[in-house]
C-alpha cells in the first residue's frame, strides 16, 4: 500500500530513458609502472529504456566500465555518449549505485537519500520525493537512524533510494543486491523491474548472478577475463514477470555459465 | 543492585535469616555515605579541637562547614531513595567524599595544628579559604582577564587553523605554498616567539593573543589537513554523480568527514595554548591568573598560589569539558566515543 503510493509519487516525475553508446572503449591502469589493460575495445549500444545486465569474471573490469559511463573517469581511448552527447563528467541524469553502499556516516538515512536533491539545490521544494523513495525501499521508519545503526542490506537499500530519488535517465547498478538476503533480494528484484517498467529509465546492472541477470534484463552481455572484451550479447525475449524455473531461461543460464567457463561442472 | 554474592543467595533461600539480607543491603547502600559523614566530622573536629599554630581567621567557619557537609552526606545517602536523582548522584560519589574527608583531615592536622609540614610552603585549608573570601575581587579580575585572553586567542587560532587546514587539504596550489612554511614554523614552540612578539606587537595583550593563536593554530591546521586529505574518494564519487559542485564537496563532504580529526586538533591546541597563556601572563601581561601566581610568589603568599592553582585547574578542566560536549553534539553520528 505504502509502496504503491510511493511509486505513484515517483511516477509524477516521469523521465524517459536515454540511449547509451559505448564506442570502442579501451582503458588501462598503471600499477607499479606497468600498464594493466582493463577494457579492450568494448562497444555496446544501449537503446533508450533497455535493461542491460553485465556479467563477467571478478576483476575483469565491469566496475571500471561503469565509472566511465558515470563520467567519473575518462577512457584511454574510445568515446561514450548519452543521447548523442559525449560523456565527459558526472551528471545526475546518470546515477550510480556503487558496489559498496558508501553512505555518508555523518548524515541520517533521510539526509543521505536527500543528498542528490540537496546537491542540485532543489531539496526545499522536493522533500516529498525523499519520503517517497524511503517508502519504496521500506525504510521510512529508519529515516532518523545513522548508517552505523543499519544492517548491510538496509544500507544497500538506502543507497538504492538515494539513486532513485534523482529520477535518473540511466540507472547504473554495481551489484546493488549483492549484500541482501535471498528473500529481500527477490523482493527488491521485483521492485526494480516494476520501477523500471513504469519509469522507463535505461538500466545497466552489473551482477555475478546469471539467474538474476536473466530474471531482470532484456539483454545480457558477457565479458571475457581481464582485459574485458564483449564475449557474448544475448537477448532475453521473455515477458515480465519472469519465472526462475522457466526452461527457456534455464537454457540461457547454462549457455552463459558455459561462456564464463563453468561447463565442466554444469 | 545487580550483583549477587553466594551468601546473598543462601540467605534468601533460608527463611529464618530473612532480615539479614535487608540489613546487609542497607549497609552496602548507605554504609559508604555514613563513612563519608564520619570522615567529614573528623575534619570538622580536627579544625576545632586544637589551637591553630598560626593566625588564620577562617578556622572556625571551616569546621562548621565540614559539619554541614557531614550532615548532608549522612542524610543524603541514608535518605537517597526519597531524593531522586540527586540522592543517586550523592551515593555514587560517596566513596570520593570519604577520601576527600580523610585527606582534608590529614592536611589540617599536618599543617595548621602540628606544623609537620614546613609552614609557609604548605598552607592549611583555612588559609586557602581565606584567600577566596578576602582576596576575591583581585582573583575574579584575574580569572576574567585570563578567560578573555585565552578565549580570544583560541578562537582566532582555531578559526585560522581550520581554514588553513581545509585549504591545504583541498587545493594543491595552497598546499605548495603553505606546507613548507607550516613545516618550518609549526613545530617551533609558541613560547619561543615570546621575546620577539612582546616588542613587535603594539601591546602585550595583542602579543599574547597572537602567541595563543599560534599555539592553537598549528595542531588544528595539521589535523584538519590530514582529516581532509584522508577522506575516502568514494564519498566524492557518490556526491559528484549526484550533481555536487565543488563548494558542496568542500562544505558537505570534506569538512564533515574531517571533523573527528579537527576535534583532535582542537583538543591538542587547547592543551598547548593553556601553557602559552600562563607563561605569557607571567612574563608580559600584567593581569590574569598567571600574573596572580607570579605576584603571589613575589610576596611569598603561598596560600594565594594554591588558591589560584585550584581555580586555574577548574577553568582548564571546564574548557575541556565544554569542548567535549560540543564534540559530542556535532559528532553524534560517531559510535564509541570516549566519555569525559
Ligand atoms: N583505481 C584503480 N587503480 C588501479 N587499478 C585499478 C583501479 N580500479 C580497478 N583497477 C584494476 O582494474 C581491474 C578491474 O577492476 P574492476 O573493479 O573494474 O573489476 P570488476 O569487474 O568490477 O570486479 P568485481 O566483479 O570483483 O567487482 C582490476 O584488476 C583492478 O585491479
Ligand atoms: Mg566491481
Amino acid at each position: 500500500m505504502v509502496a504503491a503510493t510511493a511509486l505513484a509519487e515517483i511516477d509524477a516525475h516521469l523521465a524517459a530513458g536515454a540511449a547509451l553508446d559505448i564506442e570502442q572503449v579501451s582503458h588501462a591502469f598503471d600499477i607499479d609502472g606497468a600498464e594493466v589493460p582493463v577494457l579492450s575495445d568494448v562497444s555496446i549500444s544501449v537503446e533508450p529504456g533497455e535493461f542491460v545486465a553485465l556479467l563477467g569474471p571478478s576483476g575483469c573490469g565491469k566496475s571500471t566500465l561503469l565509472r566511465l559511463v558515470a563520467g567519473l573517469d575518462k577512457p584511454r581511448s574510445g568515446t561514450l555518449r548519452e543521447d548523442e552527447a559525449r560523456i565527459t563528467r558526472p551528471y545526475p541524469s546518470r546515477v550510480v549505485v556503487f558496489q559498496d553502499p558508501t553512505l555518508f556516516p555523518w548524515r541520517t538515512v533521510w539526509d543521505n537519500v536527500a543528498l542528490g536533491l540537496e546537491a542540485q539545490g532543489i531539496l526545499k521544494s522536493q522533500r516529498h520525493r525523499v519520503d517517497a523513495a524511503l517508502d519504496l525501499v521500506g525504510l521510512a521508519s529508519f529515516r532518523n537512524a545513522y548508517p552505523h545503526q543499519l544492517s548491510g542490506g538496509m544500507a544497500q537499500r538506502v543507497a538504492l533510494a538515494r539513486a532513485l530519488v534523482n529520477d535518473p535517465k540511466i540507472l547504473i547498478l554495481d551489484e546493488p543486491l549483492g549484500k541482501l538476503d535471498s528473500l529481500t533480494r527477490i523482493t527488491m528484484q521485483a521492485e526494480l523491474v516494476s520501477l523500471w517498467q513504469r519509469k522507463g529509465f535505461t538500466t545497466l546492472l552489473v551482477t555475478h548472478d546469471a539467474e538474476e541477470a536473466l530474471v531482470l534484463a532484456n539483454r545480457v552481455i558477457v565479458f571475457s577475463d581481464r582485459p574485458a572484451r564483449v564475449k557474448a550479447d544475448i537477448r532475453v525475449d521473455r515477458p515480465y514477470p519472469r519465472h526462475r524455473g522457466d526452461p527457456y531461461l534455464a537454457d540461457l543460464r547454462r549457455q552463459i555459465l558455459g561462456l564464463l567457463g563453468l561447463d565442466a561442472t554444469w | 543492585m545487580s550483583t549477587y554474592s553466594l551468601s546473598d543467595g543462601l540467605a534468601s533461600g533460608a527463611p529464618r535469616l530473612s532480615r539479614a539480607p535487608l540489613l546487609t543491603s542497607w549497609v552496602r547502600e548507605s554504609g559508604v555515605g555514613i563513612l563519608a559523614s564520619v570522615a567529614w566530622i573528623a575534619f570538622g573536629l580536627s579544625c576545632l579541637w586544637w589551637e591553630d599554630v598560626g593566625d588564620w581567621s577562617r578556622t572556625h567557619s571551616l569546621g562548621i562547614a565540614a559539619f554541614v557537609i557531614a550532615a548532608v552526606a549522612l542524610f543524603g545517602t541514608v535518605g537517597a531513595d526519597y531524593l531522586g536523582s540527586a540522592g543517586r548522584a550523592l551515593r555514587q560519589r560517596a566513596p570520593w567524599l570519604v577520601v576527600l574527608g580523610v585527606v582534608l583531615t590529614l592536611w589540617e592536622v599536618a599543617t595548621a595544628k602540628f606544623a609537620w609540614l614546613p609552614l609557609p610552603f604548605f598552607p592549611p585549608p583555612q588559609s586557602i579559604i581565606e584567600v577566596y573570601t578576602d582576596d576575591l575581587p583581585k582573583l575574579l579580575d584575574s580569572v576574567l582577564a585570563s578567560v578573555k585572553l585565552q578565549l580570544g586567542g583560541y578562537l582566532i587560532g582555531a578559526t585560522v587553523g581550520f581554514l588553513t587546514g581545509v585549504s591545504i587539504g583541498w587545493s594543491r596550489a595552497v598546499g605548495y605554498w603553505v606546507h613548507p612554511v607550516l613545516r618550518f614554523i609549526g613545530p617551533l614552540p609558541a613560547t619561543a616567539w615570546l621575546p620577539i612578539a612582546f616588542f613587535t606587537f603594539p601591546s602585550s595583550w595583542s602579543a599574547s593573543t597572537f602567541l595563543i593563536a599560534l599555539a592553537t593554530g598549528f595542531p588544528v591546521t595539521v589535523l584538519t589537513w590530514s582529516g581532509v586529505a584522508s577522506v575516502s574518494n568514494a564519498y566524492y564519487d557518490v556526491a559528484r554523480t549526484l550533481g555536487a559542485k565543488p563548494s558542496f564537496l568542500v562544505l558537505k563532504v570534506a569538512i564533515p568527514a574531517a571533523l573527528p580529526h579537527v576535534f583532535v586538533g582542537l583538543f591538542m591546541g587547547l592543551g598547548s595554548s593553556f601553557a602559552v597563556l600562563v607563561v605569557a601572563e607571567m612574563i608580559g601581561v600584567k593581569a590574569g591568573l598567571g600574573w596572580y601566581l607570579q605576584w603571589a610568589q613575589g610576596w611569598a603568599a603561598y596560600a594565594n598560589m594554591y588558591a589560584a592553582l585550584i581555580v586555574m585547574s577548574l577553568l582548564c578542566s571546564g574548557a575541556i569539558t565544554l569542548l567535549f560536549s560540543i564534540r559530542d553534539r556535532l559528532l553524534v553520528w560517531q559510535k564509541g566515543t570516549v566519555k569525559w
